[in-house]
């Protein structure tokens, strides 16, 4: 069932917005370039932008209907928003700041330990905004949104203004979120990594229009969709349990697209977990290749061709592989040719 | 008090009582201004903002002939309050409005530039939290802007407590009605013999002055590091 239900048109000057979308349970990633009308978008649907025509929804509930004169305000939609800038109030500790919306919503409160808890406040509560790190910030805005007593959590690129050390600070308590709290997400960024890591439903948005919308995982294998998350950075995720160990330490992995072999990992045998695979690290060969100091080598068919973008086949599972337009024109990758995908590297995303 | 002849301890009394009630009451009035000023774009807003510094360029004078003209028993705001009791002509309850008059355009800047400091994106942020418009204003807007607010109070008393033209046009200069410390300090100076009086009262007056500064700068201080 959809949670969130959103289609709406609004001018400005320079970009003309024409968005429409569901969003499901999960996280919903709003993918693409600065100024395309992502943070637009989440301020039209929380109620801090009004657009010109349209409707928008959430659980049935209607919060903007332009034909039926509907306009819920800000306070009255229950739409939590963690801010790119956190925007803590000042002349408050982090414990007020925790509290502030059980002043306005019965019942808001009650979720103040387990919040705390997930989120490991504990230690800042006496504190002042001015005083925390821009991850302690972040994570106290977070939490705060969480306390409102939400049916949404809208996020604005919460991690963009964070250094690398404090982004994989921030990534696990928002994994945790993902995993632990039943609440749909919508996550705006335009970092392909952390649409990877966090996201199921992908929308990418692109000059004010929704380009394609649908789960994360299709997306990513996909060779004309997949591409627009970055040409570096795009690659299948497949889903893979951790077998047994080799005399030398390497680790037998036994994924959806067949049986691989990847450096020491330190999980434990039988351990669930997505691997990365990006497309620029695959090597297609129409023959068995012979002598190559790659280990990973899987029996794949084409099932898609765009540009230098090739969609395999193998076993269950989809890869995108990424290469020249001329090695596609002279290996004959056409849908339906089978060939051998040569994986030099994959990345654990989720364990 | 023996330090103070009961003409002079009048004055300061006077003075004291004059400025207070100017001061708070014209308070929310200059927070309204202030808040129109800073965060509303409507036609008018100039000649609003004109009107409400024009006691402060007008000389003194002209603005206590004018309050006489409006606010007197025959002038046209006056002789409508004057069946409900309320009169400001010659009582020190008129040395109080020629004070809010005068003082009003500080006010409204000190706090007008409180309001314009306040980051609307966290008022903003309260919305989404669940909080209503009166509610953001007390819970986020006013905190926000207690330093200004004390400042501009401050500086409206000290200027009430100074103000001298407009009162004497309007009020006169009646003792124990209208004789505020400065109306006081230029009579005392008027008459043969007044010269210590007339210094008693200009060291009270600076040592309320400097009393109110320093108060206001804790104050200040206090808010900041909450």
């Amino acid at each position: 069932m959809s949670m969130l239900d959103a289609r709406f048109t609004h001018r400005f000057p320079g970009l003309d917005l024409d968005i429409a979308f569901r969003a499901p349970a999960g996280i919903t990633a709003l993918f693409g370039p600065s100024g395309c009308g992502k943070t637009t978008t989440i301020n039209a649907i929380a109620g801090l932008l009004r657009p010109d025509r349209g409707h928008i929804a959430l659980e049935g509930c209607v919060l903007f209907d332009s034909d039926r004169r509907v306009n819920l305000p800000p306070r009255a939609r229950r739409i939590g928003y963690v801010f790119q800038d956190a925007r803590l109030f000042p002349h408050m500790t982090v414990a007020a700041n925790l509290r502030y919306p059980s002043r306005f919503r019965r019942g808001a409160a009650r979720d103040f330990d387990r919040v705390v808890g997930l989120l490991d406040l504990g230690p800042l509560l006496d504190r002042r905004p001015d005083t925390l790190s821009g991850g302690e910030k972040q994570r106290t805005a977070i939490g705060r949104a969480l306390l409102s007593d939400p049916a949404l959590l809208v996020m604005d690129e919460p991690l963009a203004a964070l250094d690398r050390a404090r982004k994989d600070e921030i990534m696990p308590w928002l994994e945790r979120l993902r995993d632990e709290v039943r609440l749909p997400i919508l996550y705006v960024s335009h970092s392909t990594d952390e649409v990877t890591r966090l996201a199921t439903t992908l929308v990418l948005i692109e000059a004010g229009r929704v380009a394609h919308a649908g789960p994360l995982d299709e997306a990513l294998a996909d060779a004309a969709i997949g591409p627009h998350l970055g040409t570096r950075e795009v690659g299948a995720l497949v889903s893979a349990r951790i077998g047994a160990t080799e005399p030398d330490g390497m680790q037998r992995v036994l994924t959806d697209a067949g049986p691989m072999l990847l450096p020491p990992t330190g999980l434990p045998e039988g351990r669930e977990l997505r691997l990365r695979i990006l497309a620029h690290e695959i090597i297609l060969a129409r023959e068995a290749p012979l002598g190559l100091s790659a280990l990973n080598i899987l029996q794949a068919q084409v099932t898609q061709v765009q540009g230098g973008f090739v969609q395999l086949r193998a076993g269950q599972a989809l890869l995108l592989a990424q290469v020249t337009e001329r090695s596609v024109a002279a290996l004959g990758l056409t849908p339906g040719a089978s060939c051998h995908a040569i994986v030099k590297s994959a990345a654990i995303v989720r364990s | 008090m023996s330090f103070l002849g009961p003409a002079e301890w009048q004055a300061v009394a006077l003075s004291l009582r004059v400025s207070l009630v100017a001061t708070l009451a014209s308070l929310p009035l200059a927070i309204a201004v202030a808040w129109l000023l800073a965060r509303k774009r409507f036609p008018g807003h100039s000649l609003l903002s004109g009107i409400v510094h024009l006691p402060l360029i007008l000389p003194p004078v002209v603005t206590g002939y004018l309050l006489l003209q409006t606010f007197g028993t025959r002038g046209p705001v006056g002789s409508l309050l004057q069946p409900l009791g309320i009169v400001f002509a010659f009582r020190w309850t008129g040395a109080a409005l020629a004070a809010a008059v005068m003082s009003f355009p500080l006010m409204v800047r000190a706090i007008r530039l409180g309001f314009e400091a306040v980051d609307p994106r966290l008022e903003q942020a309260a919305a989404t939290l669940g909080a209503s418009r009166p509610a953001i204003f007390l819970t986020v807007t006013l905190p926000l802007i207690l330093p200004a607010l004390v400042a501009g109070a401050t500086l409206g008393f000290a200027k009430a407590m100074g103000e001298f033209g407009a009162t004497i046009t309007f009020v006169s200069n009646i003792p124990g009605e209208t004789q505020t410390m400065p109306t006081a300090i230029y009579a005392f100076l008027q008459s043969p013999g007044g010269d210590a009086p007339a210094m008693r009262l200009v060291m009270i007056s600076i040592v309320i002055a400097m009393g109110a500064v320093i108060l206001s700068e804790m104050l200040a201080r206090r808010t900041a590091r909450k």
